[in-house]
């Protein structure tokens, strides 16, 4: 099925979830009235990024009012968006909803928590512990969030369980001066294209901006067709937002033309994985 | 070396977000720095200018009666070319009323003395003015220690503290920084005919090399001989860079809660900005 799906590519403010919220609001009433049927925001979008001893403060239960709030929108367009949850058992995650028809189609919790160079995640916040494809209006998709995507496995295990629409929220940090575009902007590039092009998937990445105590956010939020190919980016270092239009027949003339995901041997791989973990006594 | 070498209208952008973006959000309009005649001022004032509109940013120029007077013209120079507000204030009677009392004080109390008298100043005139004080240290004086704490190192925000000199001088260029000001050699400007370069033994390229490949790029001491680099030399700003980190930190606090600042009690300085 064809949809047309919007990046939202916001700034939020750190820690403020009310506003934030109205921020995401807006963007749902725009995306909605510009007749776009799913809208993604970046990661952590309700609350910013650097939260450190904030977590607990901006974390919020599903059946919150914000979430609630954010339920009803979804009944005019379908939303994925990024925030930190909260569990009964008070572990806090940094987890992103996939909201449809007012109902919780998907919820993911980050599993890879950077904790090296700039990043803190794994202090603050509890580990997601799967990957699952879901289905949706529009096909089967996979939720990934930022680092997520930097282990080949995520978006491997996503394609194998069915997923054709990967949907990466991202706060990323942009750094790397030298060369002729940002580094980290240029490493995503490769990453989510190569991503799309092993797997025969559609990309579509969120990433947020702004600056954080002297951090800043790089945007740059994408559409990639299977192909590998890129069809639209945001602006770079600016608040932006951007529309695609996903055609089915792109995906099965793609997945024609370069059968590798068919080809792909599950058998294979699931036999060496467990030989490996064998050999490694886990 | 790529790494020294800036994608300077990338950094541009980069920089003038920023301020743009940490003075906004904390809801002020204004920023307040001082403009030394020298190259770092003179670049923060340029992306200054072109972040906040150049009517809301207003120069100082704090000379001493040693100061060069070039140092003064080229100050005013770069306030007419990107056309931030200029004011005068000159620190002799402050400085001298104080060592009147210390006459036998060492260049080094009397030149930490200045810095830290023009702080005052630019901390008084951002009260004033409503402004933040921008800070002037690049990244490769702020590694080697050479600044003095709680004077020209400090400041509210930096755009230019993770920039090594040699980047600097690029982006100056890029910016239109006006000439005489990037070419001339660097100094403290405490007497005349002093030299950073002359003081620090050593000149700002060649530790500029050094320091992105110890510091950003985290070669051993190994690797670093192999790529040329002197044995003494490396150890002498790898010392420099440890004896003066406590300027780069907060002071430090004795622990005996359970939340002590900045140690478990740990949030950003943007917290609900």
């Amino acid at each position: 099925m064809d949809f047309t799906a919007v990046l939202a590519q916001i700034k939020p403010k750190l820690g403020c979830v009310a506003d934030n919220l109205a921020l995401i609001e807006e963007r749902i009433e725009q995306a909605k009235a510009a007749k776009a049927d799913l809208v993604i925001f970046p990661e952590l979008a309700l609350t910013g990024y650097f939260l450190k001893d904030l977590v607990p403060e901006v974390a919020r239960r599903l059946d919150s009012p914000e979430i609630a709030r954010l339920l009803e929108l979804s009944r005019g367009i379908s939303i994925a968006v990024g925030f930190v949850e909260a569990t009964d058992d008070y572990r806090f995650f940094n987890s992103a909803l996939y909201l449809e028809d007012g109902v919780i189609k998907h919820l993911h919790r980050k599993v890879y928590l950077p904790t090296y160079g700039l990043f803190d995640e794994q202090r603050y916040l509890a580990r997601g512990e799967r990957f699952r494809a879901f289905d949706t209006k529009f096909g089967r998709m996979g939720l990934l969030i930022c680092e997520d995507m930097w282990h080949l496995s995520s978006s491997y295990i996503l394609a194998m369980d069915g997923a054709a629409t990967l949907l990466c929220l991202s706060s990323s940090p942009g750094r790397g001066v030298e060369g002729e575009s940002l580094a980290s902007a240029a490493s995503w590039q490769k990453l989510t294209a190569t991503t799309a092009l092993f797997l025969n998937c559609r990309v579509l990445y969120c990433n947020r901006v702004g600056y954080e105590d002297g951090v800043n956010f790089w945007g740059g939020s994408e559409y990639i067709a299977p192909s590998g190919e890129s069809i639209i980016r945001a602006r770079l270092l600016e608040e932006d937002s951007v529309s695609a239009r996903l055609e089915e027949g792109a995906l099965r003339r793609e997945r024609i033309f370069s059968p590798m995901l068919r080809d792909e041997n599950l058998f294979v791989t699931l036999q060496e994985l467990r030989r490996i973990e064998r050999e490694r006594g886990l | 070396m790529a790494g020294l070498s800036a994608n300077t209208e990338l950094l541009r952008k980069i920089l003038v977000g920023f301020v743009q973006d940490e003075v906004h959000k904390v809801g002020v309009k204004k920023a307040v720095l001082g403009l030394s005649g020298g190259i770092d001022s003179a670049l923060v004032a340029f992306i200054a200018a072109e972040a906040l509109g150049a009517e809301n940013v207003h120069a100082i120029c704090m000379p001493y009666k040693t100061s060069n007077p070039e140092s003064e013209a080229h100050a005013r120079l770069v306030a007419q070319a990107c056309g931030v507000d200029f004011t005068l204030v000159p620190i002799t009677p402050m400085v001298d009323a104080y060592f009147g009392m210390f006459p036998d004080a060492s260049n080094m109390r009397r030149g930490n003395k200045m810095a830290r008298e023009r702080m005052t100043i630019l901390f008084d005139h951002s009260a004033h003015y409503s402004a933040l004080v921008l800070g002037t240290s690049n990244k490769t004086e702020l590694l080697l220690g050479y600044g003095t704490l709680y004077g020209d190192m400090a400041s509210a925000l930096n755009p230019i503290g993770d920039l090594y000199k040699t980047q600097i001088w690029q982006l100056s260029e890029a910016m239109g920084v006006p000439n005489e000001v990037i070419e001339k050699k660097p100094s403290a400007d405490l007497w005349a005919g002093q030299t950073d370069e002359e003081e620090l033994g050593f000149s700002y390229r060649q530790v500029d090399e050094l320091l992105y490949r110890m510091v950003d790029l985290r070669l051993t001491r190994e690797e670093l001989i192999s790529a040329g680099f002197g044995p003494e030399f490396i150890d002498t700003i790898y010392k420099k860079v440890q004896n003066s980190h406590f300027k780069r930190r907060l002071p430090v606090i004795a622990k005996v809660s359970n939340r002590t600042i900045d140690r478990d009690f740990r949030y950003s300085r943007d917290w609900g900005k």
